[in-house]
């Protein structure tokens, strides 16, 4: 007698997964609702009408105007735009250093959650808007740019450092201040080695960051390659604007080799 | 060298520290070049203090307090706060479909010349190089620069938003995909391909099952950024909270701008803590 | 007296008793080994005389100074006249010889000079003078990181010899040294203690130098102290009980150790090759 013995849920046919099932559905339709909600107008979008109007405003990019006296303009807007990011960065460097100290729990618990609930706020506002009110603050011009950019990364840099100083071996800073150390010394000569070549590396790729930012910022009036471009496309000059973007192109290439550079050379001694 | 005490024998005099010179040099060209990078950031602290800038400052700020929570002021709140979280998830949608092909083509792991290797492989590297080249190029522009020009050249409105996302961060979308595709079962890919399967065959059998999570992952990690995105872009015209905190900061309305930034750092929290519940659920 | 402890006790947090019940006292200048199997308690007696711990009963007494009845100015300068050699030296691997050797006097410098001595050393000349009695003086200015286990052991010593210290604290200084590097380093710091009148006491796994160095001898085992006297009383059956959970063989640093022609009860070190 050969009857083959099913237990009752033996062979039960492997179905869908319904969970992925019910992601996808939810998925699908929220993107769908977002265009719905969005009434954007494709059909009129790409119509032939606002094609062609698309293809000749694109068709002005071309030649980019590389008369001398203009890229002169250019490249002074994009020493500007360096100039901004590379004093931003240091600005926020010097800042975080400082934040970092309460915020990786030096002084007590209490300083420690002021800190890095300033450090999360300055973080989770984006440079655009810390821009637009450091304009109003300090006035037109890259010095609201250099705050904004300086107030961000504070809040970026402040948490990192943090987090390096939390990590770091307790023994060679105690080892000191039991021989006698003052706390700054000890601080000095036993924490900081260890940290300074990884706060470099952070604060070179912030900088590269910052340049991509600071190109930006100009839109909302901090000057440099950004305010450049903003006007320029605002009374429909793509010729001097394609210029404008081949700069910006120049500038962020430059600086991020130069970066990776440094970054690269970063092993002499601390101390 | 024995250690006896009381001789100490006569020492090499003087004594250089061998980093001494560089490290006077790299803080002297330090000072000499952070002077101009100063000048031309128009460094000018002063600037913060000039009553001009503190009686608007204070206006302003003094504005911020209360928070408006006038009637006809919220429902436009509400619809902007809609509308940044409809940018970002069309415009993830699109980066999607932007970036999904473009990584299946730069992908090694997929080309079939290559085994072998057989016919056609300069061609296809040239191809994969190309794509790869494409991908750097869609990120190289800051989103909000392809935003202002979709603004100049469709007008003001989300759109412009949409489709600066599409591109910048399809780019984005492209490069990691590509590399989370390598990273995956790309032996078993390989071995689908040898025996004859299409490349979309050995994508969806062997790479995707694998890397599906990471890949989903990843594109929830960037729908969250283009939350953030959305709102920068909306200040040069593209719709949503930028656009409207761009209004009330013309306007010097503090206590307009000060409801919308709580209302965008409430955003970006839930849309964090949104995104960190669905990876772990895809985890 | 330089140093006292009385009935100094030390429970750890997790309910290990650590010490039990030590007294012992150290003229100024006076130099000890303490001895004892691993686990004896010798860090922790160590630690609790460098003021790094606080004993949970009983006193302790350094340098005429009961450090945990003070405030914090008057701790922190009993603190710099403490040298503490530490068995695996904890130094940033990335600083430079010279500024490891010069951190033994942060103690005693301002701020600005310490702070700019990371820049630029202030006293190079004084950290290779130090270094040099370690057979060191060539690496002033290399990395530490650079270095092997026994030269980094050596620039610990270094630095508490730069330090120049009244109370001179070695927890296992040697452990890391070929048997003649040992040698020499634990007489450098003997001769350290001869030349300032410094209190010595160190700490040292290998009995042979103990016995040739220190004419005290303390033997911890289980956090007490089981004898404590001028070495030329200790016998070989002693220090036997005392290793007796280590094994048959009493634990040197590579010399051999021979019963004397004298008798079964004083131990006489022969060095191979030597007379």
């Amino acid at each position: 007698m050969s009857a083959t013995t099913t237990s009752p849920g033996a062979t039960r046919a492997y179905g869908p997964c319904w969970a992925c099932v019910a992601l996808a559905i939810a998925l699908v339709s929220a993107v769908v609702a977002s265009f719905a909600y969005l009434a954007v107008d494709w059909r009129q979008l790409f119509s032939g009408e606002s094609m062609r109007l698309m293809a000749r405003f694109v068709a002005e990019f071309f030649p980019p105007d590389l008369s001398p006296a203009f890229v002169a303009k250019a490249a002074w807007g994009a020493l500007q735009t360096f100039a901004v990011a590379a004093v931003g960065t240091l600005l926020a460097v010097g800042a975080a250093s400082i934040l970092a100290l309460p915020a990786a729990g030096r002084f007590g618990l209490a300083p420690r959650l002021a800190a890095r609930l300033a450090l999360n706020m300055l973080r989770s506002v984006p440079e655009l808007v810390w821009a637009a009110l450091m304009v109003l603050a300090a006035g037109l011009g890259p010095f609201a740019g250099t705050l904004a950019l300086a107030l961000h990364t504070t809040g970026v840099l402040g948490r990192l450092y943090a987090e390096s100083l939390e990590n770091l071996p307790a023994a060679p800073e105690r080892s000191l201040r039991e021989a006698g150390s003052g706390a700054v010394s000890a601080f000095a000569y036993a924490a900081l080695p260890l940290v300074t070549a990884q706060g470099v590396a952070y604060a070179l790729y912030r900088l590269e960051m910052n340049i991509r930012m600071a190109a930006v910022l100009g839109f909302v009036g901090a000057g440099g390659l950004g305010q450049m471009l903003y006007f320029h496309l605002s009374i429909f000059q793509q010729a001097q604007a394609a210029t404008l973007l081949i700069a910006m192109f120049v500038l962020v290439f430059a600086v991020d080799s130069l970066s990776a550079a440094v970054r690269g050379r970063l092993v002499p001694a601390q101390g | 060298m024995s250690a006896s005490l009381g001789s100490t024998a006569p020492l090499a005099a003087p004594l250089r520290d061998p980093a001494a010179r560089g490290r006077l040099g790299a803080l002297v060209a330090a000072i000499v070049v952070l002077w101009p990078l100063l000048v031309l950031a128009e460094f000018r602290p002063a600037a913060l203090f000039e009553t001009g800038h503190l009686q608007v400052m204070a206006d302003f700020l003094r504005g911020f307090l209360p928070p408006s929570t006038a009637p006809d002021f919220l429902p436009l709140l509400a619809k902007a706060t809609l509308e940044t979280l409809a940018i970002a998830t069309a415009g993830i949608a699109l980066a999607f479909l932007v970036a999904a092909p473009l990584a299946v083509l730069a992908c090694r792991a997929l080309a079939v010349s290559r085994i072998g290797p057989g016919p056609g492989r300069r061609r296809s590297a040239a191809l994969r190089a190309g794509t790869r080249a494409l991908l750097t190029g869609l990120r190289a522009i800051p989103e909000v620069v392809w935003a202002l020009i979709f603004v100049r050249a469709l007008g003001l409105g989300p759109g412009a938003g949409v489709l600066a996302l599409a591109v910048t961060y399809g780019g984005m979308l492209g490069k990691v995909y590509t590399e989370i595709l390598e990273s995956g079962d790309t032996r078993s890919a390989r071995a689908l391909l040898e025996a004859g399967s299409g490349r979309l065959g050995a994508l969806f059998y062997a790479l995707v099952p694998s890397t599906a999570q990471e890949l989903a992952s990843y594109t929830v990690y960037r729908w969250e950024c283009a939350v953030r995105a959305s709102v920068v872009m909306g200040f040069v015209g593209a719709g949503g909270l930028g656009q409207l905190m761009d209004q009330s900061m013309k306007m010097l309305n503090g206590g307009e701008a000060s409801t919308i930034l709580l209302t965008f750092l409430l955003l970006v929290v839930l849309a964090d803590a949104a995104s960190a519940v669905i990876r772990r659920v895809l985890a | 007296m330089s140093l006292s402890l009385d009935g100094a006790g030390l429970v750890h947090p997790n309910g290990h008793r650590a010490l039990h019940h030590v007294s012992l006292s150290l003229a100024s200048g006076a130099r000890a080994a303490v001895v004892g199997p691993s686990g004896a308690g010798k860090t922790t007696l160590i630690r609790v005389l460098g003021t790094a711990l606080r004993p949970t009963g009983g006193r302790v007494d350094v340098l005429g100074v009961d450090p945990w009845q003070v405030g914090t100015g008057a701790l922190r300068a009993l603190r710099a006249r403490i040298g503490v050699v530490h068995q695996n030296p904890p130094i940033p691997p990335r600083l430079r010889v010279v500024t490891a050797v010069l951190a033994g006097r942060l103690g005693t410098w301002p701020t600005w000079k310490a702070l700019a001595s990371l820049l630029l050393p202030g006293d190079a000349a004084g950290a290779r003078e130090a270094l040099a009695r370690l057979d060191l003086g060539d690496r002033v200015f290399d990395r530490c990181d650079r270095l092997s286990g026994g030269q980094l052991q050596r620039v610990g010593i270094a630095r508490v010899l730069y330090q120049r210290p009244d109370l001179i604290l070695a927890d296992e200084p040697v452990s890391a040294l070929d048997p003649t590097l040992a040698d020499e380093a634990v007489g450098a710091l003997v001769a350290a203690s001869e030349a300032n009148g410094a209190t010595l006491i160190a700490s040292l796994h290998a009995v042979d130098l103990a016995l040739k160095w220190f004419p005290r001898l303390i033997g911890m085992k289980g956090g007490e102290v089981v004898f404590d006297r001028p070495t030329a009383a200790v016998t070989t059956a002693m220090l036997h009980e005392l290793y007796a959970t280590e094994g048959r063989t009493l634990p040197v640093q590579g010399v051999e150790a021979q019963a004397s022609e004298r008798g079964p009860n004083v131990l006489v070190l022969r060095r191979p090759g030597c007379q």
